[in-house]
């Protein structure tokens, strides 16, 4: 992190433009996914993609690849496994999951500390990897984010309805042709992605900072769909854009800021959701 | 909300039966429940005798969940004194509380097992006796009867008494999860047996469940109240299966209740008084009965949804 | 091998923590809280950091920390507001914590160290002091005794929680018990198999056993027994195979059964 006097414009800062940018562009990806996310209660599995970081960075350090690259290759492969390992769980999974999820998770740290002890090598950015390093964004890191923004968006485009009835309505969705393990595959696969990117701002541990909070917000505040994708996108956008000026100009970790002010936001919005009332509906018009 | 008038309303009918010589298990006198500032019902009167099936009719948000919770002294009345086993809920005391509740048999709106939960039938009724027993049980094992080992033949006896009581012995080591709607239902009331209650409450055991199954659980009840001398209040949305079944009916509606024999309370004109807007009660040929009314929620009482 | 003292240190503190991580897992999973082990295990992490950032006792942090968001998460209960992503979003927010201090230690802020992080990162089990690996194994060994004690009740709580609190269950202690007695476990854990590798503990026997045993009382034992032999086995791995973590072999063992019954 570089120091630098309070008051100096960071727009004039290309590394300061470059994590805004950056940040812009995560919470394009991430919110829809993040939003999906949320309502598909997959918030372990995404946490569980998201210490991947490790286990990547251990790998791509051992092969000589850099370590970002290791990252998104071990996303993709964990949420490979993970889809095939739910679709062996069978209909009725929800005792079963976390414990499998949770075991991959340990398996695949397991494995990244032992590649790392092999390899008898330290991790040297491994702060930056688990905690963020959104100032050193570079030219190409922002073109690869753009590439995953068009896939991402392009997916939902394509295949958002189909997701969309998969997640509330999956015996109706089934009836209605759809491939639904395809679908939760591809969505898993995309996922490790957007996690992987999201980690390159928040760092992998802190991923649900803006994953999850901007989606779960967005969801307390409106239940109208487009309303609540639209609205996790800006929020992904704010809480990432204000952390960043915030550590711009105070000099404190943007991790810890990132978490806090997501956390902060997530509050709010529940808090104005109660006022509304709204809240109050949802939670207590379900038993007659 | 209307005035009814008092004479329909307040006093209970009695549905033709002669008032028995043993005290009530069950009295209710002018009780009012209030819940969220808002009143679910009240001037609710009704007694109820060992040996009764009393089922509770209503549209959803009547209050039927909430009068057995106001039994079981989870929920205090507004208003008016409510009795169980001739003991004044309002005076006790948390220990006492808890003694009564162990001797009321609980069915809570059902929530369906994981079918790969690894819980037998017998492992669920054998919680239904010990499941506030500290330390690990014992395990059954033959010939042994000595300390410990003679209270686990014991209770593994009495599982079996108990499932054979709701007709589900065979059932005994398939994992509750794999059985039907109806077969599990067994199961949990001989849990709720397990203590020797006196008083059952079941909220919407029928739900979910096949004609057939319906018929055959509130047959089960209602042979239970006999043959021990308990009662039973049935929460349900459809008189129908156990038209033939239940002694009384309690029927909860626009924050009043009656209670009486089935001819006497589903009637087009008292049901009219409950809601407050005109109800029309049919018996179609069969036998069934059919009730139609204005605009607001109300429930249908046909034999499917 | 039983010679080295590194060894017999690993062995006391992990046969009773597999055999308490076992019966906890087995709940867990049973409950819905193996996210919260998850987010209990990081919270352990940030509790370290912290305690070493102020200079305190390592471990006190550690357990303080942990022991309090187990609290805080049983008070909440469960519902629409503390479902799965505000349990992350919470957690994200204290490992922020654990980086803020980071941060200030680095810049001499806070007068003391940061290197604890990376040791409870993975845990030290072939380097615990007899004192460390007897607590950790205290820990443990008494969780794993008091989950033996409260078995039925918790189960009953646990399968019908209405039903359980009318029978005159005290469902909310117990919850708040089941949850303490998990997180103990979990620093405990930290200590032995770091705060990364100690899910692995809790996740993978209890999922295991569920899916193997007939009745909750075999699945419990089944849990614990599974995690007990993977914890010595995998000690003896990692000694008998020296570039070998323990804590990685460990979990490898532990994990070894529950993936080979997904595919059965």
């Amino acid at each position: 992190m570089v120091a630098l006097p309070a008051l100096a414009d960071p727009f004039s800062q290309p590394f300061m433009v470059h994590a805004l940018l950056a940040a812009a562009l995560i919470a394009l990806c991430a919110g829809p996914i993040g939003w999906f996310v949320v309502a598909r209660r997959e918030a372990f599995a995404a946490h569980t993609l998201s210490v991947m970081a490790f286990p990547g960075g251990a790998v791509a350090a051992a092969l000589g690849l850099p370590l970002a690259a290791g990252y998104y290759l071990l996303c993709l492969v964990a949420g490979a496994v993970l889809s095939a390992l739910r679709g062996r769980l069978g209909r009725l999974r929800w005792l079963q999951e976390s414990a499998l999820v949770g075991t991959v998770q340990a398996v695949a740290l397991a494995v990244g500390f032992l590649v790392l002890a092999l390899y008898g090598g330290v991790l040297e950015d491994l702060e930056a990897l688990l905690f963020g390093s959104p100032f050193g964004v570079s030219g190409g890191d922002l073109a690869l984010l753009v590439g995953l923004a068009v896939v991402v968006l392009g997916f939902l485009a394509a295949f958002g309805r189909p997701l969309l009835l998969t997640t509330i309505e999956p015996k109706l969705a089934t009836a209605a042709g759809v491939p639904a393990g395809a679908l939760e595959g591809a969505f898993i696969a995309l996922l490790g992605l957007v996690v992987a990117a999201t980690a390159q701002v928040s760092g992998a541990l802190l991923v649900f900072s803006l994953l999850v909070a901007p989606a779960a917000a967005a969801q307390r505040l409106t239940a109208s769909l487009p309303r609540s994708f639209g609205l996790a996108v800006l929020l992904g956008f704010a809480i990432g854009s204000f952390a960043l000026l915030l550590s711009y100009w105070t000099n404190l970790p943007p991790g810890f800021l990132l978490s806090t002010v997501a956390l902060a936001a997530y509050l709010l919005a529940n808090g104005a959701a109660l006022l509304q009332g709204s809240f109050g509906k949802e939670v207590a018009g379900v038993r007659p | 909300m209307r005035k009814a008038p008092a004479e329909a309303l307040a006093a209970p009918l009695s549905g033709g039966r002669p008032a028995p010589a043993t005290a009530p298990l069950l009295e209710l006198s002018a009780g009012e429940l209030r819940r969220g500032g808002a009143t679910v019902w009240r001037d609710l009167s009704f007694a109820i005798w060992p040996g009764e099936l009393v089922a509770v009719l209503g549209p959803n948000g009547a209050g039927k969940s909430t009068l057995l919770e106001a039994v079981l002294g989870f929920l205090p009345l507004a208003s008016g004194a409510l009795s169980v086993f001739g003991q004044p809920l309002g005076g006790l005391g948390g220990r006492e509380l808890r003694a009564l509740r162990r001797r009321i048999g609980y069915l809570p709106q059902r929530r369906s097992f994981d079918a790969r939960l690894r819980l037998r039938a017998a492992d669920l009724v054998a919680l239904g006796i010990e499941g506030s027993r500290l330390g690990l049980p014992v395990p059954a094992v033959r010939g042994l009867r000595f300390g410990p080992f003679g209270r686990a033949q014991r209770r593994r006896l009495k599982v079996r008494d108990l499932l054979a009581e709701v007709e589900a012995l065979p059932l005994a080591n398939r994992p509750v999860g794999e059985l039907s709607g109806g077969e599990q239902q067994r199961v949990l009331i001989a849990q709720a047996l397990a203590q020797d209650p006196l008083l059952l409450l079941l909220d919407e055991p029928l739900n979910g469940l096949d004609l057939p199954s319906q018929t055959a659980v509130s047959r089960l009840v209602g042979r239970l109240c006999k043959e021990r001398g308990i009662a039973a209040l049935l929460v349900t949305h459809d008189i129908n299966p156990l038209q033939d079944l239940v002694d009384r009916v309690i029927y909860l509606a626009g924050g009043r209740g009656a209670i009486g024999a089935v001819e006497e309370v589903i009637r087009s004109e008292l049901l009219s008084e409950l809601y407050g807007f005109p109800i029309e009660v049919i018996r179609t040929a069969g036998g069934r009965l059919v009730v139609l009314g204005g605009p607001e929620r109300i429930a249908y009482h046909h034999d499917h949804r | 091998m039983f010679g080295h003292e590194a060894v017999v240190n690993a062995l006391i503190a992990g046969l009773p923590l597999g055999l308490g991580g076992g019966l906890l897992g087995y709940f867990a999973v049973l409950r819905g809280e193996v996210f919260a082990a998850d987010a209990l295990s990081h919270v352990a992490f940030t509790g370290a950091v912290l305690a070493s950032a102020l200079a305190i006792d390592l471990r006190l942090g550690l357990f303080l920390a942990t022991l309090a968001a187990a609290l805080m998460l049983a008070l909440l209960g469960r519902g629409p507001l503390v479902d799965d992503a505000a349990i992350g979003i919470g957690l994200a927010a204290i490992l922020g914590l654990g980086v803020l201090a980071l941060h200030l230690v680095a810049t001499g802020a806070l007068g003391g160290e940061g290197d604890a992080a990376a040791a409870t990162l993975f845990g030290s089990l072939f380097t615990l002091s007899r004192g460390e690996a007897e607590l950790a194994g205290g820990v443990g060994g008494g969780a794993a005794l008091l989950v033996c004690l409260l078995f039925r009740p918790l189960l009953f709580a646990s399968l019908q929680g209405e039903l359980a609190r009318a029978r005159g269950l005290p469902t909310g202690p117990l919850r708040v018990a089941a949850l303490l007695l998990l997180g103990g476990v979990v620093a405990a854990g930290t200590q032995a198999l770091g705060a990364l590798l100690v899910l692995g503990l809790i996740a993978a026997s209890g999922g295991t056993a569920h899916r193997l045993a007939r009745s909750p009382y075999l699945a419990a034992l089944l849990a614990a027994a599974l995690a007990a032999v993977a914890v010595f086995a995998g000690i003896a791995a990692s000694y008998v195979l020296s570039p070998l973590p323990p804590a990685s072999a460990v979990v490898l063992l532990l994990a070894l059964p529950q993936l080979v019954t997904v595919f059965l």
